[in-house]
């Protein structure tokens, strides 16, 4: 997915002079060659987020469309205000790109952590949340959104699902079909969910756009009321839009993925998913479970 | 009209917004209105009238807005009945300023730090589009104790953003909380070029706003007072976010100077 960003990146900015990057001081390597060929627009503006972001609205009010890219933790939650009073309450046009969401960057503690990226971006109002499966997924979003008038969220994840999907902004889609649960997963989990799902009398529905979400795909493919979110961030980030899909329904809502507690081990983010329940053993249990209950 | 008299007009306007709205911080007005005054009415004046680039301006210490919506109907730029409907629910101006809103502002500000790092990247992105605009961005010395003031402050060192103008309104209403000491100092350490001023003598402020310069950034440090013009809100902190009542409104114009 890091090569994608870099490869598309880089085609948008030859295509489009309005665009600018600026780096945190991260993925300087990949933009080397774009540094060279947009002077001027590929800048590695230095370790201070908060100002990264608030540089990049001031591009924004020049009629630029600046994308920004670092660390998860650092650019949503130490620069969460810029993102929100900059470019959120002035309307202004952009992208925020990370990396290292949730544990990626397992091992290297809780510092480097960010589970709650989805949900704390997600009260901000405008804002676009994408999350990619694969590097394809990743491009087409990118390309689909990066010079709209919003500000996006792209979450690069350092696992990748082995088949990429037509992924168009802002819609969902079915992947399997079955009466006794719906199961939505997001971004890099489809391939954990659809193995855990296999053989199993449940609908699979794949998102890689957390907002704008696509509410009518929920309300046609939920028949039982079941249902089991597959959410590689904390647990439940998501559960508004699904209540919002359903309105009046009854619901037994479950969701698999990181509880709200500090992640104080380090190793790799495979140990995390599997401690988390989001690997296809957990998957399938927690399906098991909610279709048994 | 004679500049005192039109000084005196302005600071008589926002006391009487701040009076019927029951808000506004009139002592951080005051104390930018002069240079409020000689950067709207005659160096941007100046440049519209000859053709130039006309100067992008940022308020970033925006809790100041009753100042420059007083500037901005005094030159027409938005309409007199505005400002008569300050603070209430469907009016264009609040508390703090909002570019979506209101005519000549240029963003939308309030919580301190966030003027000066979009003020950098507007500077940037002029000078990717071959616009030569300057841009100014007028904060408060408590301001200067955010983080981002510094770090925007070796970014645009970094980049030479010679059309850069960072006004620093010196009124020491950070004193009681974190000193910065020596602000000019601050600044020419980060490699930007200063001057020290007057902040309500306006030959001072149009002098050091029309400076030719190279390649620095340029920090204008403005010693204020406080709630200027008016002897009994001047420094007292008592007044930073309080409201005339009718009895004090008179006794406050009686004042003022």
């Amino acid at each position: 997915m890091r090569q994608s960003f870099a490869q598309s990146m880089t085609d948008i900015l030859g295509e489009d002079t309005r665009h600018v990057l600026l780096l945190g001081d991260i993925g300087v390597f990949g933009f080397s060659k774009a540094a060279s060929n947009f002077p001027g627009r590929v800048l590695n503006i230095g370790i201070l987020e908060q100002s990264m972001v608030g540089v990049g609205a001031g591009l924004a009010l020049s009629g630029h469309i600046p994308t920004m890219h670092t660390i998860a933790p650092f650019v949503v939650e130490r620069a969460f205000e810029q993102i929100k009073i900059d470019f959120g309450y002035q309307d202004l046009p952009g992208n925020i790109v990370s990396v290292g969401g949730s544990v990626d960057y397992a091992a290297l503690g809780c510092t480097h952590h960010c589970p709650g990226d989805i949900s704390l971006l997600s009260t901000i109002p405008g804002i676009q949340i994408l999350t990619p499966g694969t590097g394809h997924e990743f491009s087409s979003l990118l390309r689909q959104t990066a010079s709209n008038d919003s500000l996006t969220y792209i979450r690069i994840s350092e696992s990748s699902n082995a088949i990429s999907s037509e992924t168009t902004f802002g819609r969902g889609s079915l992947i399997k079909t079955g009466t006794r649960a719906c199961i939505v997963c997001f971004g890099p989990t489809r391939d954990a969910t659809m193995a855990a799902a296999a053989g199993l009398d449940v609908s699979v529905l794949y998102f890689t756009s957390v907002q704008p979400f696509d509410f009518e795909i929920v309300a046609q493919n939920v028949s039982s009321g079941k249902i089991l979110l597959v959410e590689p961030w904390y647990q439940y980030s998501v559960v508004g839009n699904i209540i919002q899909a359903l309105p009046g329904r009854p619901l037994e809502i479950l969701s698999v993925g990181f509880a709200k507690k500090f992640r104080t081990k380090y190793g790799k983010a495979s140990e995390h998913l599997c401690d988390a329940g989001l690997d296809t053993i957990g998957i399938r249990k927690a399906i098991v479970d909610l279709i048994d209950a | 009209m004679t500049p005192e008299e039109r000084m005196r007009s302005l600071k008589a306007r926002i006391l009487d917004c701040a009076s019927s709205a029951s808000e506004g911080h009139v002592p951080s007005a005051l104390s930018i209105l002069d240079i409020l005054w000689v950067e709207y009415a005659f160096v941007m004046s100046e440049q519209s009238e000859k053709g130039l680039a006309v100067d992008r301006f940022i308020l970033s210490k925006g809790h100041a807005s009753l100042g420059i919506y007083a500037v901005l109907e005094a030159l027409g730029i938005i309409p007199t009945h505005w400002l008569d409907t300050f603070g209430s629910f469907d009016s264009p101006l609040g508390g703090h300023p909002d570019r979506l809103k209101v005519p000549g502002i240029e963003a939308s500000t309030g919580s301190l730090g966030h003027g000066l790092p979009v003020g950098v990247g507007l500077a940037l992105g002029n000078r990717l589009a071959g616009d030569n605009s300057r841009v100014v961005v007028l904060i408060g010395d408590g301001e200067a104790n955010e983080g981002t003031t510094w770090e925007s402050a070796a970014i645009a060192t970094h980049h030479e953003l010679s059309k850069l103008i960072l006004i620093c309104d010196f009124n020491h209403s950070g004193d009681r909380a974190l000193s910065m000491g020596s602000i000019e100092q601050k600044f020419r350490a980060f490699g930007w070029t200063t001057a020290i001023i007057d902040g309500h003598n306006h030959e001072e402020i149009y002098g050091a706003l029309t400076v030719e310069r190279q390649s620095e950034p340029l920090a204008i440090i403005a010693n204020t007072i406080k709630g200027n013009g008016i002897p009994s809100m001047e420094n007292n902190p008592a007044w930073h976010h309080a409201f005339p009542s009718r009895d004090q409104l008179s006794q406050l114009k009686e004042e003022l100077r």
